[in-house]
């Protein structure tokens, strides 16, 4: 799905959107790459778009999890959360897959 | 060619037995996979007790984290089931539909938590009615907690460890819990009626718990979610929330399904085998050894390295011979140590009693042939650890048999570290002992959290670390070193603050990313750095600081505080908590208009907001036209005061006026932690003078007396007095030199109340005080920059600094509102 323009996320912060029935929080890291992961904090519902991010993982706001924002994974032992492919178009715009449900 | 070990439960056994395998290397021998129905790393277990009291972090319990397991090349399949295990084929399969083979085969199901059948506990088809919990899992412990802090009325229903250790965990949650437990006393299984009985005496005083004995619940109350539970006397209590801890049932149907032999447990033999199986191995609450299952961890420890001693071949022959154990109740204020017998069993045991029923003391030894085979302390047990350890290892007992229980004046219960027999457990948590600690220091690792991590001692329920502490001394020889990441400013960047300062201004870096790309080996970021490094940078350069937004948590990108629904609180600045009606009307107009959903005095002296979308900011604040409050930073917040001699009958300085100037002079500085203040008109300290970050005290004769280092939050303490002087206008240069002292010295998130007696008031005061180090004039100078430095930053409003600064970050999901006050009018 496209979303808007990727000038609209500051480098190091993150932003959401609705990806379908989703909330996906994309992240623009310093180094410039894109990430995408679920925009809801699975510990207690925290904005993760609000969170403080390094080159490998976002720190929810709430009660500071972090997760890995390549894999979904935490590090400190909370639930996991979705990882979304996401890219820039040719116009600048972000591009974001909605969630494949994985093959069984 | 490597074998392959299957492991069935990752819990506290399974896990643990896969460590001590790999620590005899037999991550060369195995490729080991791990089947865990739980969908997590290995957490302990026991301290989900602490999760729900609130004293420990779910963070912070956690002994294996997921990378844990690929560090060490385990195959973990977190939150998969193994259904059936075939035996003669040698695989295992997995509600996920996948089939594993196995060489060796691990079973560490653990238990489940035992459920009486009481009408109205289960609703068809959909587990537990609502309302009802068990407690043994993580997922359990969260459930309860998020329905209990929405409801009122708790039972527990067990007043056994578990049962006791729900029922004060609850407390922390709602205002009423009650205790029912089916037995004439409580802890019946480790407790004679005597003791029980004390012990139920505390619980309802101390703790405020209510207890009902001999209670048999037979119905549970309520159409849609609990009501209330109806006892077999046909008593009814009323409650929102039932927590069943009635004991524990071990997990053994996959072993039966599967042709195990099976009673109460899965049957094994001395070497942790499954009886007739050669492959088979079982370890834990699940297995029952020479008749006896045992549902505490000190036994699993001792299973877990009979068993690795065993696969590993470090010791074919190892053997289990069953544990002696003895339990102590987690529940603050409430002492209880018991092992082996509650009673005399034979003619020839000899009793020693003791009570003293008004004091909740009950205590007694039991001693057969010489030998300790009983104790129980209640409500004093200063003498547990002695006790625990003439009962584990049959020491000879003091002619004295009285200097069991009492010093007198002979040799002390206390065992001194040198005396120590090197095998004694000193972490009863995760089975450490005094002689793998020493290991551990000779091995190289002098720090006392280096050992800890690397032992694990004192990560259980924390107990012992004051004991792991004396044991790292005795062993280093004096030689314990500090953490060095203990004395790092930041986690991130491997510096003490005086060091990254002066490399902060040698390569001039006025950026956060600068400072990692120059300072971090290998220049990677760490995002839980980058607060308290963007702090520092601002404090050093002022306005030649480069901010990047990111650097900053929510709170200072927004200047609000983040809520638990992701809203935020607006807290206008309301000088030394004065204000006008005029002010007040418009506070309220802007709350109306907006539907705040609450609005509510602060302990600071002001005004709370509370619950506006991020998006409403800029307009509340452009409506309020009133300065930010900086409630949300780590920075000077407020000062408090009281009316002072403007209109108090015993005003003898004018405190509101002092405080008013010191906050406009100092307003929104940002610091290491935060800066709370107050200036009180007399010692009668209406204002709290005494217990903030900088108090002032008016004394008579026109003088003003300073404290620092006061606190009255988390920690209490009173503030050390600074100086007395003879004028306002002293009070507020010294107040800006000690802060500024303060933020260039403090570590991030050192509050005065740490830093000053870290510092010694002495040496501070000789500093800001006396000068004796000739830096006033500098630290003066550079409190005026920042003072200087300061705008509001709520008038960075019309445009927003950064493209959707204020964009909600929850767009269509609704969460757990925070709830809305009724009827405060
Ligand atoms: C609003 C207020 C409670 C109230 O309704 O009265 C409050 C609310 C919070 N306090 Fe407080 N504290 C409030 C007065 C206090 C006081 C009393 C005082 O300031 O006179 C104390 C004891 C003094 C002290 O700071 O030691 C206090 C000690 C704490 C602490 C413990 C600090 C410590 O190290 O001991 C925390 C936690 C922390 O800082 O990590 C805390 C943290 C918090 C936070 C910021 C928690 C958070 O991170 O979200 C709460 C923010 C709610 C919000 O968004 O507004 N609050 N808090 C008070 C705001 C005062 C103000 O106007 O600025
Ligand atoms: C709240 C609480 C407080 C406690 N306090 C103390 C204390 O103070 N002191 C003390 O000594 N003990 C205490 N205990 C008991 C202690 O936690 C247990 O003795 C210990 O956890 C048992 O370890 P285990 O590995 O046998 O079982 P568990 O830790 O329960 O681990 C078994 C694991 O296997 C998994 N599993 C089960 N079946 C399957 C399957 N078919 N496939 C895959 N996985 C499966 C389970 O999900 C579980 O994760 C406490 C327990 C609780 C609940
Ligand atoms: S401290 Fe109390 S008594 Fe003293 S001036 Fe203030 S209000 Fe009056
Ligand atoms: S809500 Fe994200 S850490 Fe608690």
């Amino acid at each position: 799905m496209r979303l808007g323009p990727v000038d609209e996320i500051p480098f190091g912060e993150g932003r959401a959107y609705a990806v379908g029935d989703d909330m996906v929080a994309v992240f623009r890291l310093r180094d410039g790459s894109l990430r995408a992961v679920s925009a809801v904090c699975p510990h207690a519902g925290g904005p993760l778009a609000d969170g403080q991010t390094d080159t490998k993982v976002v720190i929810c706001p709430l009660h500071l999890h972090a997760f890995d924002l390549t894999t979904g994974c935490s590090t400190t032992g909370a639930f996991s959360l979705n990882v979304y492919a996401v890219h820039v178009d040719d116009d600048n715009h972000l591009v974001v897959s909605p969630l494949v449900p994985s093959e069984v | 060619m490597t074998q392959r070990l299957v492991v069935i439960g990752n819990g506290m056994a399974g896990a643990r037995t896969v460590e001590e395998i790999l620590a005899r290397g037999g991550g060369d021998q195995f490729t080991i996979t791990m089947f865990g129905d739980e969908p997590y790393g290995n957490y302990n277990r026991i301290m989900l007790s602490n999760v729900l009291a609130g004293v420990e972090d779910e963070a912070g319990i956690f002994l294996n984290d997921l990378s844990w397991y690929t560090d060490n090349g385990i195959t973990l399949h977190a939150g998969v089931r193994i259904e059936r295990i075939d035996r003669f084929a040698k695989m295992v399969y997995a509600t996920d539909g996948t089939a594993t083979p196995y060489d060796k085969l691990i079973i560490a199901t653990g238990s489940s938590a035992f459920v009486p059948p009481i009408t109205g506990i289960h609703r068809p088809g959909r587990g537990y009615h609502q309302g009802v919990f068990v407690f043994r899992t993580l997922d359990d412990t969260r459930a309860m907690i998020r329905y209990a802090r929405e409801h009122e009325r708790a039972v527990v229903i067990g007043g056994g460890l578990l049962g006791l250790e729900a029922a004060r965990g609850l407390q922390n949650h709602l205002s009423h819990v009650t205790l029912l437990h089916a037995m004439g006393h409580l802890m019946n299984t480790q407790l004679n009626e005597r003791a029980g009985r004390t012990l139920q005496a505390t619980v309802e005083e101390k703790l405020g718990i209510e207890v009902v004995v001999d209670a048999m619940t037979t119905e549970i109350l309520g159409k849609h979610q609990v009501t209330g539970v109806k006892l077999k006397d046909g008593r009814v209590i009323p409650c929102d929330v039932v927590v069943v801890a009635a004991g524990i049932r071990p997990n053994t149907q996959v072993a039966a399904d599967s042709g195990l032999v099976v009673e109460r447990g899965i049957v094994v033999d001395d070497q942790m085998r499954a009886q007739d199986e050669d492959d088979i191995y079982v370890v834990g609450e699940c297995a029952q050894h020479r008749g006896a299952l045992y549902g505490l961890v000190a036994p699993l420890w001792d299973q877990a390295k009979v068993l690795a001693d065993h696969l590993t071949g470090t010791d074919p022959q190892a053997e289990y011979h069953g544990s002696q154990i003895a339990t102590k109740l987690k529940v603050a204020g409430v002492d209880v140590a018991s092992m082996g017998l509650q009673e005399p069993a034979h003619p020839d045991d000899e009793l020693l009693e003791f009570a003293e029923p008004k004091k909740g003391v009950y205590q007694n030894v039991v001693i057969r042939d010489g030998r300790l085979v009983g104790a129980t302390l209640v409500g004093d047990a200063r003498k547990a650890a002695f006790l625990m350890q003439a009962f584990d290892r049959g020491l000879a007992l003091p002619e004295q048999r009285a200097e069991l229980l009492f010093d007198l004046g002979g040799p002390s219960g206390e065992v001194s570290v040198e005396d120590m027999p090197d095998d004694e457990q000193v972490c009863n948590c995760n089975g450490v002992s005094k002689g793998a600690i020493c290991a551990t220091v000779q091995s190289g690792c002098k720090t006392v959290t280096g050992v800890m991590d690397k032992t694990r001692a004192g990560k259980g329920c924390g107990t012992c670390k004051g004991l792991v502490q004396k044991i790292v001394e005795w062993a280093a020889d004096g030689q314990v070193e500090e953490d060095p990441a203990a004395s790092w400013y930041v986690p991130g960047v491997p510096m003490p603050k005086p060091e990254l300062m002066a490399a902060i201004r040698q390569y001039e870096l006025k950026s956060v990313s600068s400072v990692f790309a120059m300072l971090v080996p290998g220049g990677a970021e760490d995002a839980k750095s980058k607060m308290g490094l963007a702090s520092l940078l601002k404090m050093m350069w002022g306005d030649e600081y480069v901010d990047e937004r990111d650097a900053r948590f929510i709170n200072d990108r927004v200047h609000a505080n983040i809520q638990r629904d992701g809203t935020f609180s607006v807290v206008p600045q309301m000088k030394g908590g004065v204000t006008t009606p005029a002010q007040l009307k418009r506070i309220a107009e802007v709350a109306e208009k907006h539907d705040v959903p609450m609005v509510k005095l602060t302990g600071g002296q002001r005004i709370d907001l509370l619950g506006v979308p991020k998006e409403k900011l800029p307009q509340i604040w452009a409506e309020l036209d009133m300065p930010s409050g900086y409630a949300y930073g780590k920075s000077f917040r407020t000062v408090k005061t009281c009316v002072g001699s403007d209109f108090c009958r015993f005003g003898v300085g004018d405190s509101t006026a002092l405080g008013i100037a010191i906050e406009e002079r100092y307003q929104g500085i940002e610091g290491p932690g935060k800066m709370k203040l107050a200036v009180t008109g007399c010692p009668r300290n209406c204002a709290e003078a005494y217990v903030k970050d900088l108090g002032v005290v008016a004394i008579d004769g026109g003088k003003w007396e300073i404290y620092i280092g006061g606190a009255a939050g988390a920690h209490v303490r009173k503030g050390d007095l600074l100086a007395t002087v003879d004028s306002a206008d002293e009070v507020i240069t010294l107040t800006g030199r000690f802060l500024q002292y303060y933020r260039e010295n403090a570590n991030w998130l050192e509050r005065t109340y740490a830093f000053v007696p870290r510092i010694g008031i002495d040496r501070v005061r000789a500093i800001v005080v006396d000068d004796s180090d000739g830096i006033a004039a500098d630290l003066d100078a550079a409190m005026a920059k920042s003072v200087a430095a300061y705008r509001d930053p709520w008038k960075e409003r019309a445009e927003p600094a950064t493209p959707g600064q204020f964009r909600t970050s929850l767009p269509l999901i609704v969460l757990p509102q925070v709830p809305v006050r009724e009827g405060v009018s």
